[in-house]
């Protein structure tokens, strides 16, 4: 193996294609005569018994050639991923207002469109429950509410020094990828059928459609060439429109395209769960924590779907990068009258995160020491003290203290703050504000079963080699990255390698490419094809040209075989004359991991990837309009595979974070329906938004696992660097009083929120004097 | 039968009768099967469709325009250069800012991308092109990625723009301008698609006679609007009169006393004559939509629209612009303050349009604040938006005009703040005066962008914040977060 790729800033494979707009999507996909355009109608209503349901006008309007509803589902109609509850067409009621009803078919999409309106469809209304505290109050649960525990929070909790409680309102997030839900069904021969989707999870897909159609896996193909984005957005809710284009097109016999627009997108597809975090914490005279009770509960709209793996991380996340020696962390799976939420880049991590980083927040200013310094105290300890975490997972490589000690010095953290003291004593209503925070998060699916990965090599009798995984692409660069191991596997250059589509049909089974896996996972199968050809190969050497198998070397497209250099093809075809395979398929399952969810105790995660952000914010007291000045970022992609890929994950997660903490607000009227659901009025980060001081750097060390290129994954955990900006806010509206009381101020943290808070907190001061 | 003409591919394009509905990105995308342009939201708010349009200005000078192509109409290209993405560069022969995107990382999903390349682009041909990062950010504000966080892709069109102007485009130039000359048309433009109709007249007279026999016609100018009626509201527009040919209504005049807008002229062309005596409105129009907004949309939209949330009235009001309405022969001017009826109801009479808009010239013994209150900084529509004009002599308030959109069912004007601001100096005191006043003026609404009470306290601190910004004895302390570095 050489080393010539891994770790080198290699540009996206596609970004040639990128920028000049020949990147191929699904929606670009040039379709064959007589393709028909599916849509899909939505509920009006939040939750209602459908009383009737009269098609008959959709059924005869012009251009139409099929129309569906649940009663014509030949297979399974509920495509629910993990747990039932997701109809892929409503069966006899509806949950949410977006809720698929029945799906059209015809020859344009305005034709389908025009259609659908002429449905007569009678409802009776039911009560919806449209927040997180009604479900609670009436007890509607997706699941019972559960906890993890460690010691004993009550009892530590009355005997503490010091106690505080709180709570904080975490709004939900959009996922706004650019490319909407999109999905393509070719119906073959033996009502077989290939689906082109947009999916970060074919082989979930796969096997909904099949379920769906009344088929199994082995009837259905499908192919991910590359995602316009997803962030988790695609994992399960690509199903609906794949399922949806694959009934049409067995329906009618010919290629259907369904495509979601974007205001239809926003409205029916799932968003990253809003929370809410009450919280109650002991601590000592320095701030160390005693004991912490955390009750998290996730609006998890109407149905199961991912939600409770996400509610898992946001408990095992609970405690970022603190040592809770007694803790109490209940979630709240509540089900309310909206849309499933989803998987998003964090996946309930995030979420998990904010509330202690709020506990941290409050006790510092409680306590008037710098949230910096009751960060310090709180971290997990390096020398195996302090180092177990609520859920029994020893923190083994605990960073955080050095990479917070290097960030703090190389932002003048110190020195900042009391430039920032003395602003805000000067300035009548610019405030200024400042934060670090941590992160640590762990990486591996918690399901266990699903930390597996395939892959799938050919060496053509050229030299030349196609590459197969399981995992998807979504702009993350997934494809280059596993390209690189590749590449480096053979001594080849990367452009001997070509990258395929993601295709069922090469490797099955595969799981979603999600939780930050993928490249830790399919690098590793594609790896261990690689190597499985190269044992043939050694082999083949060793007995037909008498080297010593040990001693084959692959560089710079040649292979060296004891004095003996070949190039790469001269080789592999001298392979192939002698009849050796040049072709291997590959396997990983991620060591170490065990999980018991009865107990709620294990070990969920193979590392922890860690970083921290100090971000410096500027606001106005009489607007509440706030602007980030400054980020500095330290954080820890191990060794790199590949720096400026993982930058750009960095970067980017750490502005979608701001997003979602700042102007990404989702806005449900009084009946359920999402107000915000287009660009005008769900506002996601511009190029504007980007600080003007932006200092991204990463942290010099590797994974002490044994991972690919001892790598650490970088896709999700950028995002939560974020909070540094929300808490920055904050401590800016607390200056407002003097930085003794704590600011009621819930995510995303809107102008409004942010004057509101303010307000608030002028009024508390001047009740108290 | 009437074939529209435009420049594509180096080749002039004529195309019999187009259905005046199609967008620019429809036929790119399913009629010319050039699928490099996306659809990210169908609204003109994402970028992902930027196209470049090229056209002759009024010297005969090529000027390069970012738009988005997903609420373009097709005839709109009459007489003009069309750019996509295709046509900028290849994997092969990559255009400078194409080449620099690669070289910075600057695309991760790839496809916001097209639509950076086509803005940066543009600003590869602009007359003065962004050196610094927050001017590029501004040019970019139209241009919406969820990948990369920005950095990489301001970093290519920054060193891009280092070397502006020197490609093949610019190489070819001349060539185009006589292109573009040769497909210029003489008088109106009329297209029929089965039911539907556009015409694109050329003078003021043509207009108006074509408005008055068919009042009941869409009046379609830069289309930032009115293209949603047709991507969201799933309408058809069947008859369609395009003003943006009409040379009077295009024009932009600046003598003694008043600064004259065609209504149809787009915001890049207006806002110059206004933020050269109103540099205090300079932010605000920076932040109204985006450049390929801009690029499009029209004053005279923006006040027709009669949105209540529209910038634009509200900064009219305050600088005590009138309105010349034209109804066949007959012109009338009126305060723009008047024009507004109710939620989103004018003055109009069947048949009649807002010809043009005149502005005073700047009056030294005035005070202005122009504010804007957004979620988002960049192309986001007002919560409250506040247009600010007093007069101040021998240290007196003597006339005041506070102008409020979003506030109320229409732009309106605070007159009990404004009058208990009259007699009085002008400083801190009084703003709070005005401001406690202000609250018999207006109850506002709560919806998605903003509460009522957010709308209310925040619109009083605006007068707060402009007491402050022209407080004579002002240090250079920034006032607000935009203007803090």
């Amino acid at each position: 193996m050489s080393n010539q790729h891994m770790g080198k800033a290699v540009p996206h494979d596609s970004a040639a294609k990128h920028v000049t707009g020949q990147a191929i999507y699904i929606d670009d996909i040039v379709l064959p005569a007589g393709h028909l355009h599916g849509y899909v109608s939505m509920s009006p209503k939040a939750h209602a018994q459908i009383t009737s349901m009269d098609l008959s006008a959709v059924r005869t309007s012009p251009g139409v050639a099929a129309v569906i509803s649940a009663t014509d589902v030949p297979g399974a109609i509920d495509i629910g991923p993990v747990l039932p509850g997701d109809p892929v067409l409503a069966d006899g009621w509806v949950e949410y207002a977006g809720q698929a009803l029945f799906a059209v078919a015809a020859g344009t999409e305005s034709e389908a469109r025009a259609a659908a309106k002429r449905a007569d469809i009678t409802y009776d209304d039911l009560d919806a429950i449209l927040d997180i505290e009604t479900a609670r109050a009436q007890g509607s649960y997706i699941v019972e509410p559960y906890a993890i525990t460690v010691g004993d929070a009550q009892a530590a909790l009355a005997k503490s020094a010091n106690q505080l409680s709180g709570k904080l309102a975490i709004g939900g997030q959009d996922h706004f990828y650019l490319e909407g839900q999109v999905a393509v069904a070719m119906p073959g021969e033996d009502g077989d059928m290939l689906i082109y989707s947009s999916t970060q999870h074919p082989s979930e897909l796969q096997h909904l459609v099949a379920k769906v159609l009344g088929k199994s896996s082995k009837d259905v193909t499908v192919e991910v060439r590359r995602m316009g984005g997803a962030f988790g957005g695609k994992e399960t809710q690509a199903a609906p429109v794949a399922c949806q284009a694959a009934l049409l097109a067995t329906a009618t016999g010919r290629v259907v395209k369904v495509r979601l627009d974007r205001d239809d997108d926003m409205m029916a597809t799932g968003k990253r769960h809003p929370f809410h975090v009450n919280w109650r914490v002991g601590f000592d005279a320095d701030g160390v924590l005693d004991a912490a009770a955390f009750d998290y509960l996730a609006d998890c709209g109407y149905s199961p779907d991912l939600s409770l793996a996400i509610l898992d991380r946001a408990l095992f996340h609970a405690d970022n990068g603190y040592f809770l020696k007694n803790a109490l962390i209940r979630g709240f799976a509540c089900k309310t009258n909206k849309v499933s939420m989803t998987a998003f880049r964090g996946f309930g991590g995030p979420q998990g995160m904010l509330g202690i980083e709020a506990v941290i927040d409050d006790i510092a200013r409680h306590l008037g020491i710098d949230r910096l310094d009751v960060t310090k105290r709180n971290l997990y300890g390096r020398d195996g003290t302090r180092d177990a975490t609520p859920y029994g997972q020893r923190v083994e490589d605990n960073i955080l203290p050095e990479l917070i000690d290097q960030l703090e010095a190389s932002s003048d953290y110190r020195q900042r703050r009391t430039e920032i003291t003395a602003f805000n004593a000067s300035h009548s209503h610019l405030k200024r504000g400042l934060a670090l925070t941590p992160l640590k998060f762990g990486i591996s699916f918690t399901a266990t079963f699903l930390n597996q990965a395939g892959a799938l090599v050919h060496v053509y009798n050229d030299g030349s080699i196609q590459l197969n995984h399981g995992g998807t692409e979504m702009g993350q660069g997934l494809n280059t990255k596993v390209a690189q191991v590749v590449a480096d596997e053979f001594g080849v250059p990367l452009d001997a390698i070509k990258i395929t589509a993601t295709h069922t049909g090469k490797v099955p089974n595969t799981s979603a490419t999600a939780a930050s896996s993928g490249t830790d996972l399919n690098g590793m199968a594609a790896r261990d094809a690689a190597q499985t050809i190269k044992a043939r190969l050694a082999a083949f050497a060793a007995e037909q040209l008498g080297a010593d198998g040990e001693n084959l070397s692959y560089a710079d497209g040649n292979v060296l075989i004891g004095e003996k250099t070949l190039t790469f093809a001269g080789f592999v075809r001298q392979a192939y004359m002698h009849r050796i395979s040049l072709s291997a398929s590959g396997f990983y399952a991620t060591p170490k991991i065990t999980y018991d969810p009865a107990t709620r105790q294990g070990r969920p995660f193979f590392y922890y990837a860690y970083g921290a952000a100090v971000s410096e914010v500027v606001v106005d007291a009489l607007t509440g309009e706030h602007r980030v000045l400054r980020a500095d970022i330290l954080h820890d992609a191990g060794r790199s595979l590949n720096p400026a890929l993982d930058l750009g994950q960095i970067e980017g997660g750490y502005i979608q974070g701001l997003g979602w903490l700042t102007t990404e607000e989702l806005w449900w009227d009084g009946e359920g329906n999402l107000k915000t659901h287009a660009p005008s009025t769900y506002k996601i980060p511009a190029a504007g938004d980007l600080p003007a001081d932006f200092r991204v750097a990463f942290f010099q060390g590797e994974n002490r696992e044994d991972n690919i290129g001892r790598s650490k994954a970088v896709g999700e955990p950028p995002l939560m660097l974020a909070s540094s900006a929300f808490f920055a806010i904050r401590d800016a509206v607390a200056s407002v009083a003097g930085n003794r009381l704590n600011p009621s101020l819930d995510t995303p943290a809107t102008p409004e929120k942010v004057l509101m808070a303010i307000e608030d907190i002028k009024q508390r001061r001047d009740t108290e004097q | 039968m009437t074939k529209i003409r435009f420049l594509h591919r180096g080749e002039i394009r004529e195309i019999h009768d187009p259905d005046p509905n199609l967008t620019v990105l429809r036929w790119l995308r399913e009629n010319e099967g050039l699928t490099g342009t996306k659809e990210g939201c169908a609204e003109g708010d994402c970028g992902a469709c930027t196209v470049v349009l090229g056209s002759l200005d009024a010297e005969d000078q090529l000027i390069y325009r970012a738009v988005n192509s997903c609420i373009l109409l097709l005839p709109v290209l009459d007489g003009k250069q069309l750019i996509a993405i295709e046509d900028i560069g290849t994997p092969d022969d990559l255009h400078p800012v194409q080449d620099a995107m690669v070289a910075s990382h600057g695309s991760q999903c790839g496809f916001c991308t097209p639509g950076f390349v086509a803005s940066l682009f543009a600003e590869y041909h602009a007359e003065a092109p962004a050196t610094d990062q927050r001017a590029l950010a501004q040019s970019l504000a139209g241009n919406l990625c969820r990948c990369t966080g920005y950095r990489p892709i301001l970093d290519a069109g920054l060193a891009a723009l280092k070397t502006a102007g020197k490609d093949k485009f610019q190489a070819r130039r001349a060539d185009t301008i006589s292109q573009l000359k040769a497909i210029e048309r003489a008088g109106t433009l009329t297209t029929n698609y089965g039911g539907r109709s556009y015409s694109a007249p050329q003078t003021i007279e043509d207009l108006a006679a074509l408005f008055e026999a068919s009042p009941d016609a869409k009046l379609l100018a830069g289309g930032t609007d009115i293209g949603l009626e047709i991507t969201k509201g799933r309408r058809s527009l069947d008859t369609i009169i395009y003003t943006g040919m009409v040379r009077d209504l295009t024009e932009v005049t600046t003598n003694e006393t008043a600064i004259t807008i065609g209504a149809a002229a787009p915001y890049t062309d207006a806002v110059p004559a206004l933020t050269k005596d109103f540099p205090e409105a300079s932010e605000l129009f920076s932040r109204l939509g985006a450049v390929q907004v801009r690029n499009l949309g029209t004053l005279g939209g923006n006040i027709a629209n009669a949105s209540p949330i529209g910038d634009t009235p509200p900064v009219l009001i305050a600088l005590s612009a009138d309105l010349v309405l034209r109804q066949g022969k007959n012109e009338r001017q009126i305060a723009i303050e008047t024009f507004f009826t109710d939620y989103r109801q004018t003055v109009l009479r069947p048949g009649e349009f807002i010809a043009r808009i005149i502005v005073p010239r700047r009056n030294q013994a005035n005070l202005y604040g122009f504010y804007k209150l957004t979620k988002r900084f960049d192309q986001d529509i007002s919560a409250v938006c506040g247009g600010f004009c007093l007069t101040v002599r021998d240290d007196v308030v003597t006339e005041a005009r506070l102008a409020f959109g979003g506030m109320a069912a229409t732009p309106k004007r605070g007159h009990t703040a404004e009058k208990m601001l009259i007699g009085q100096p002008w400083n801190g005191a009084s703003a709070d005066l005005a401001a406690t006043a202000l609250g018999d003026d207006f109850t506002p609404l709560s919806d998605f962008r903003a509460s009522a009470d957010y709308r209310r306290l925040s619109a009083q601190n605006l007068l707060r914040r402009f007491w402050l910004d022209t407080d004579p004895a002002r240090d250079a302390q920034p006032t607000g977060v935009l203007d803090y570095v």
